[in-house]
């Protein structure tokens, strides 16, 4: 490849940076005066699926909407979904609404409420419809209809079947098509974003949501944005482990703001660990490489799996393919005694390698370095999807108490909601599903609730002040503690101590380790003291609220003694649905997380017992 | 690894007059990107470094910038495959500097903004089905649709740099997207901004927007394209 030095030599811009022709940009800021004030009929936290389709419907009823992101919309990770998105729509083969519902129901190992999972697959194929009409370049059938491709957990016949072809896909880059197009909607029906703003508080005031404050990034300064209904859609809290699918911006922000307004998460203690994420980065390696006929292989090149299950080798489920890749790590049988083991592709030869993986192979050699043809690719499980968050009920309402009571003026849906229609385990493509759906319903439900004519209610005079404390915490904390190294220990940890395999000893140590790192927050200090673009200020707020979130996470984790879904407890291997067959509801207070529960939602299918 | 010397252009708004290139030396680990270093640096050495990151594996196009003279995504370079142990990054060219590597993507998505970027039909479509488009027709979106707007195309653009009216490989791509879905009823409404000295025709055919893709389209073809389509309107 060639490169173009001839008009500017390396080494050289910045002299270039300083000419007339690409000017530095150096006006005053505008706005940063905190009494400036937006005012909204509606205020949308987050730019992903969920987040833009809730604004988009409220805009297109007519009502006056903004949508606050701290990265550019078409940079939400709704956009690194790459296989599909589930709906019964038998464009291929013979499928049913109801089998998608069995299914999503067994997956969530009899956690998932069946009123809202049966309302999300019925209207699965709406919404898939809908997002045609948008314009999503879909892959198509040969008689022109929208494609559809097998995915793990989607079957047919009531879990009697084969495999059904359920997953509708654009390539491997469903979620890039998906959250591109909503965006270019939100473009034509003129959707205000703020962009690149980042949301520091929410606005209660007796007892209902009156608005929100945020931080202008790049320009710097607080912002209020006060309005009578406020969706939070800030996606997932994948970046409390240090393996991770998940983009560096998924840092919970919009639970721990939850908490900080004094409402309960429920069913924390469930994270979904995907079993080929790339050794060091976590990144996700799609599970075609073992349907394709990889081998997995520890530090004695033993095909592992053997062990663990003998029959369907490395093609069990992605739950039992994590714990024995980390059984074999904590036997010390990992490569060379490290937290990883190896996928071997080369049996499978250069030339299947370059027509079947492509994708695999370009991931292994851009992110790790590694010629699958060539060599053995270093994978581990890696944190992947949060089925745990903010309780709604099924209109998308957050509910104050956690069970009925609603907190007025409240929405939030996506990976940041728990409504619950993932339970203990979500089926791959069903995230997709969940965060349109539920982006539309909310964005429905704010609508009905702003034609009733509800007053914008007067700001109180300190509506802005923890946001100015902490921002002012941050910009002058003077201590020794480093966040981004604070932040390490705590990802390190969570992901040895509260992974794929729990048990007391490890949680009640990392509940220790957390509490520790609370303190030693109390004393950090940051290295820009600067307003504009500070990522080192936003890199520290996070830090607070992955410590918030990942305490509530262990908490609950320790506090459910059984073993569902993705949650596995060696001290309690089995489901146990007499005592635990029950939603947690975990508040963060000064004494310690406090733990209620709430019944399981079972309509049509009764529980028993998850087999593949 | 061997050493490596990064030298990284910085500028702060509230101290600087003007950028200037700091370095840092360090032995990174094997199988590091442009990225992990970058992180490295923030993470260890110096907080204040500024730049723009998000997914961290090429699909959410927020890291892109200059290294070593030549745009790309900061997560997908390889370190090793650099070839040499000396690492200019500066920001995207072209484009105002904010913060160190982070730029004012502003005129970039204003010019996506003037081709309408979104589909636009006047037939109503089915209810309650989809629309039918053959495989041979969707075809026809590949190498357009997987734009992931990182900003590497425009800003490696000559005719970019002297002209900032132009719409750039970028929009041009975009609009290629849609007037080539078979789908799409919005011609009318786009061609004004496209044929215009500041749209297709402007174009010099200099092909860094092909060499400077991440996800390795070719937007001089779209442009090439398009001027064929404009040129089969007329007649």
């Amino acid at each position: 490849m060639s490169e173009y030095r001839g008009m500017f030599k390396v080494g050289e811009c910045a002299k270039y940076y300083n000419t007339e022709d690409a000017k530095v940009v150096h006006e005053e800021p505008k706005g940063v005066d905190i009494h400036n004030v937006h005012v909204h009929d509606a205020v949308v936290v987050g730019a992903g699926l969920a987040g833009m389709f809730a604004a988009l419907e409220i805009k297109k009823a007519g009502y006056d909407v903004a949508c606050l992101t701290k990265v550019f919309p078409t940079r939400s990770h709704s956009g690194a979904a790459q296989g599909g998105i589930a709906a019964a729509l038998a464009n291929l083969e013979e499928d049913h609404v109801e089998w998608h519902f069995f299914d999503t129901v067994k997956g969530s190992d009899y956690l998932g409420d069946q009123d809202a999972i049966e309302l999300m697959v019925k209207e699965a194929p709406r919404i898939i419809y809908e997002y045609e009409h948008m314009g999503v370049p879909f892959s198509r059938t040969p008689d022109g209809k929208i494609m559809q491709r097998y995915f793990g957990g989607h079957v047919k016949d009531f879990g009697r079947g084969k495999p059904v072809l359920r997953a509708c896909m654009a390539a491997d880059r469903t979620g890039h098509v998906l959250l591109h197009t909503l965006w270019e909607q939100c473009v034509k029906h003129q959707v205000r974003f703020y962009s690149e703003f980042f949301v520091l508080s929410l606005i209660i005031k007796d007892g209902k949501c009156i608005g929100v404050t945020a931080w202008d990034l790049i320009n710097g300064g607080i912002h209020v944005f006060q309005a009578k209904a406020v969706v939070l859609a800030t996606g997932g809290y994948g970046r409390c482990f240090s393996i991770t699918t998940n983009s560096h911006a998924n840092t919970a922000d919009g639970l721990s703001l939850a908490m900080r307004a004094g409402l309960p998460l429920e069913d924390m203690e469930f994270v979904q660990f995907h079993p080929t994420g790339l050794a060091g980065s976590g990144i996700l390696l799609s599970e075609g490489a073992r349907g394709e006929g990889g081998y997995l292989i520890n530090d004695l090149g033993e095909r592992f799996m053997k062990r663990y299950a003998p029959d369907k080798m490395e093609l069990a489920p992605r739950d039992v393919v994590s714990r024995a890749e980390w059984s074999e790590i904590e036997a010390g049988r990992g490569i060379g005694g490290q937290q990883y083991v190896y996928l071997d592709l080369r049996h499978l030869g250069a030339e299947k390698i370059k027509e079947r993986l492509p994708q695999v192979r370009e991931l292994a050699m851009k992110f790790a370095g590694v010629d699958p043809i060539e060599e053995p690719v270093p994978i581990q499980p890696t944190a992947h999807y949060s089925m745990g968050g903010i309780p709604t009920d099924i209109r998308c309402r957050v509910l104050a108490d956690g069970k009925e009571k609603w907190l007025e003026g409240l929405w939030a849906a996506g990976e940041c909601a728990c409504v619950s229609v993932h339970g203990a385990n979500r089926l791959g493509t069903n995230s997709l599903l969940d965060a349109s759906v539920h982006g539309k319903r909310a964005g429905k439900d704010v609508v009905a609730y702003l034609s009733t004519n509800p007053v914008f209610e007067v700001l109180p005079e300190d509506a802005a002040e923890p946001a100015i404390k902490e921002v002012e915490w941050v910009l002058n904390s003077n201590g020794p503690e480093r966040p981004a190294e604070l932040r390490k220990i705590l990802q390190e940890n969570m992901y040895t101590l509260c992974g794929v395999f729990r048990d007391q000893e490890k949680l009640e140590k990392m509940y220790e380790i957390i509490k520790d790192l609370q303190k030693r927050y109390k004393n950090i200090h940051i290295e820009d003291r600067g307003t504009k673009f500070n990522t080192h200020l936003m890199e520290a707020i996070e830090l607070g609220h992955l410590l918030e979130t990942a305490e509530v996470i262990v908490a609950s984790a320790l506090n459910r003694t059984e073993s569902r879904g993705a949650h596995y407890r060696t001290d309690y291997p089995k489901r146990d649905d007499d005592n635990w067959l029950k939603h947690t509801l975990a508040w963060r207070t000064e004494e310690g997380v406090k733990f209620d529960y709430k019944p399981v939602v079972i309509t049509r299918f009764k529980p028993e017992e998850r087999k593949y | 690894m061997a050493e490596y010397t990064f030298r990284i252009f910085r500028y702060d708004p509230e101290k600087d007059e003007t950028g200037r290139i700091q370095e840092y030396r360090f032995e990174p680990e094997p199988g590091w990107t442009v990225l992990d270093a970058l992180n490295y640096i923030k993470w260890n050495l110096d907080g204040s470094l500024t730049y723009r990151r998000a997914c961290r594996h090429g699909i959410c196009g927020s890291c892109g910038m200059t290294i070593n003279g030549k745009n790309g995504l900061a997560c997908e370079t390889q370190l090793k495959d650099l070839g040499t142990t000396v690492v200019t990054i500066e920001p995207l060219r072209g484009f105002p500097v904010i913060k160190d590597l982070v730029v004012d993507m502003e005129p970039f998505y204003d010019k996506l903004y003037a081709i309408k970027p979104y589909l636009i039909t006047k037939t109503p479509p089915p209810t309650d089905k989809e629309r039918l488009q053959s495989p041979e027709d969707r075809k026809k979106l590949d190498g357009k649709y997987e734009c992931i707007l990182c900003g590497c195309c425009t800003s490696s653009c000559p005719t970019y740099w002297a002209d900032k009216n132009f719409l750039g490989p970028n929009a041009l791509l975009k609009a290629a997207r849609f007037l080539f879905d078979s789908r799409d009823e919005g011609f009318e409404e786009r061609v004004n901004a496209i044929d215009d000295k500041h749209g297709i025709w402007r174009c010099h055919t200099i092909f860094n927007c092909v060499e400077a893709c991440p996800k390795e389209l070719n937007p001089t073809q779209a442009i090439v394209d398009l001027r064929k389509l404009m040129l089969r309107g007329r007649l």
